[in-house]
């Protein structure tokens, strides 16, 4: 085995410039699937990053309440009404206790006890409908990182303040430091000061969202007590399927995973990864042929070489760990190049620091580069792609071999 | 003599319907340890056949072929290979070394595929051999550095490397001057005489033949004389 080995290395090391090629070829091969890999995984983690990274990864919402019949209906038909009511109808009462409980689970980073409604934005004789969000002041950032978004003012929620997107800015003609009216859909008017503007770059939230006060949504809902949802972060959001049973068992509360709602998001991601390993399979592809073909080459030019071998006393199987080891050494040896060349291109890019929201990069993720898998899947396939010249070289018939 | 070898009813055909060609018709022949002897015959009568078969590169179609009391004739090609590696050693007309190597490399190389790896011992025996072939210089050249003669005197050493009882010879002068040719017989007949070795060589040169001890004519696929 050793001394095929050293058969081996002596034929690569014999025609350098055409192992220098086929070792180029296959690192190129690597270098592809390596980039592959990071920009497949790195678009991935950015469109979670950019979509579930702004979204609570785990909901506690308050159940609307079923209406209650107050008429008996025995033989009688009934037509039951049910106007569109605010959300602020339904309640959670005992948040205060429970955020607390929420907040100890391993894997929370963030808990955010809102009011949320719907309502009308006035300036003027200009009229736009919103939807209000009540936020506990300090914690404007804990899901949607506000703060990054905010292009004029501060995020910070104040008594009296309120933060509107700059669509809905643009729209109603507003500046910061202005007033307006804000009235819920309960009915209940407040004037408040602009005191930031954000620009989240997505059509929804920058034209019909307004962020106020816990205390200020308290107000406008006429809601002393209790919240309308509970918005939850976590250190890992795939972790959200596991966590939201826990607090569901803890709370009682239906606590719902983002993966409920945002299944098509998570179908489009797997058929996203499904199309990298195709396109990774195609990179490894031409790698086995690519060093099939040379070997195949090398085998025809030795055949003389092999007939001598031969007929001195080399047994097929220690012809075969020669041509198998050369497919062998390329593949590592092409394996660590393209590796390397990998990681050393995509240290040039930004890297999951970018994804975040606010950000600006590719979406490729030097992390996602699967270099180890590379580098073991193309020694693999090269290994694969020097069986068949490797069969072809040991079943030569010595007397034939030797007269060419 | 002790005997070496046997041929019995040797018959190697090629090809099959009309395109049937009989290269040896039921050939004899029995050789004993120690001998050096030439294999003379026109082309086309079957004498590197005859070597091949011995050589245990082929199989005859029928009859026996026996050596060292060993059955050959249906030997698998695992047995016949390390058959071949132990007892004979193979000198050919264009020396046939492998290019990429120094001398040294080849002439331990039938020691080294049989243990696995190029040990001590291989190498000072190699190194022995290439100093008595005159070649103590050129011991670590590559062989793509070295004249027609000297290749084919690093062919003799890897032939004896293996101490083999029967080396086959193919026109083992046929490309070389007459000063190269008389240095690789005399090497040979050296080495028979101080080593027993036995020797069988192919030739059409009838001064190289009378030099050899024995002379084997074969004709139309049988040994005649």
């Amino acid at each position: 085995m050793l001394y095929a080995l050293k058969i081996a290395t002596r034929y690569l090391t014999a025609s350098k410039a055409q192992t220098a090629l086929l070792v180029f070829g296959v690192a190129i091969g690597v270098f592809i699937f390596i980039f592959m890999s990071a920009l497949i995984g790195g678009l991935a983690e950015f469109i979670m990053a950019r979509t579930a990274g702004d979204m609570a990864h785990i909901t506690i919402q308050a159940e609307a309440v079923d209406p209650a019949l107050l008429l008996p209906h025995e033989g009688r038909t009934v037509l039951l009404v049910q106007e569109a009511t605010s959300q602020a109808t339904a309640v959670l009462k005992d948040t205060p206790a429970l955020v607390p409980l929420i907040e100890a689970i391993p894997g929370v980073i963030g808990i955010s006890p809102q009011i949320n409604g719907s309502g009308f934005l006035t300036r003027g004789a200009q009229v736009m409908q919103v939807s209000i969000n009540g936020l506990e002041p300090g914690k404007e950032s804990v899901i949607a990182n506000l703060a990054s978004y905010i292009t004029e003012g501060t995020a910070n929620l104040g008594a009296g303040g309120v933060l509107l997107g700059k669509t809905l800015v643009d729209d109603m003609d507003l500046a910061l430091g202005q007033t307006v009216r804000l009235q819920s859909s309960s009915g209940v008017d407040e004037l408040l000061t602009i005191t930031g503007v954000y620009e989240m770059g997505s059509g929804g939230p920058d034209r019909r969202q307004a962020y106020v006060s816990l205390a200020t949504a308290r107000t406008l809902f006429k809601l002393p007590q209790g919240v309308t949802r509970v918005e939850i972060k976590l250190a890992d959001l795939y972790a959200a399927d596991t966590i939201a049973p826990r607090i569901k068992a803890l709370t009682g509360l239906d606590a719902k995973s983002w993966t409920e709602q945002a299944a098509q998001l998570l179908e489009a991601l797997r058929a996203q990864a499904q199309t990298g390993y195709i396109l990774k399979s195609f990179a490894l592809l031409t790698i086995i042929i690519g060093v099939a073909s040379a070997l195949l080459l090398s085998t025809y030019r030795r055949r003389p070489e092999i007939g001598i071998m031969r007929a001195m006393g080399a047994g097929r199987w220690f012809v075969m760990v020669v041509f198998v080891s050369q497919g062998a050494l390329i593949g590592l040896m092409g394996g660590l190049f393209g590796a390397a060349a990998g990681y050393g291109v995509l240290l040039a890019f930004p890297g999951r620091t970018s994804f975040a929201p606010g950000q600006s990069g590719l979406p490729i993720d030097i992390t996602q580069g699967a270099y180890g898998l590379a580098i073991i899947l193309t020694t693999l396939g090269a290994i694969l792609a020097s069986i068949l010249p490797a069969r072809a070289a040991a079943r030569l018939d010595p007397v034939t071999a030797i007269g060419q | 003599m002790t005997p070496l070898l046997e041929v019995q009813d040797l018959v190697k055909t090629f090809g099959s319907g009309e395109a049937e060609t009989r290269v040896l018709r039921g050939l004899n022949l029995a050789m004993s340890t120690g001998e050096l002897a030439a294999l003379l015959g026109p082309s086309g009568s079957g004498k590197s056949t005859l070597l091949t078969i011995l050589g245990t590169l082929m199989h005859p179609t029928s009859g026996s072929h026996t050596m060292l009391d060993v059955d050959l004739t249906t030997a698998s090609d695992r047995s016949l290979t390390e058959f071949r590696n132990r007892h004979i050693g193979f000198v050919f007309q264009f020396h046939n070394l492998l290019p990429d190597f120094t001398a040294l490399e080849n002439v331990v190389f039938p020691t080294a595929v049989r243990e696995g790896r190029e040990t001590a011992t291989a190498r000072r025996r190699g190194e022995e051999l290439l100093v008595r072939m005159g070649l103590a210089e050129r011991i670590h050249f590559p062989t793509a550095n070295l004249s027609g003669g000297q290749k084919q005197r690093v062919a003799v050493a890897r032939a004896l490397m293996n101490r083999p009882e029967l080396v086959l010879a193919d026109e083992p002068t046929g490309n070389l001057d007459r000063a190269s040719a008389q240095q690789v017989m005399d090497l040979i007949a050296e080495i028979n005489r101080d080593e027993g070795t036995t020797f069988l060589i192919s030739t059409h040169d009838e001064k190289i033949a009378a030099l050899c001890r024995r002379q084997i004519v074969v004709g139309d696929g049988l040994v005649t004389g």
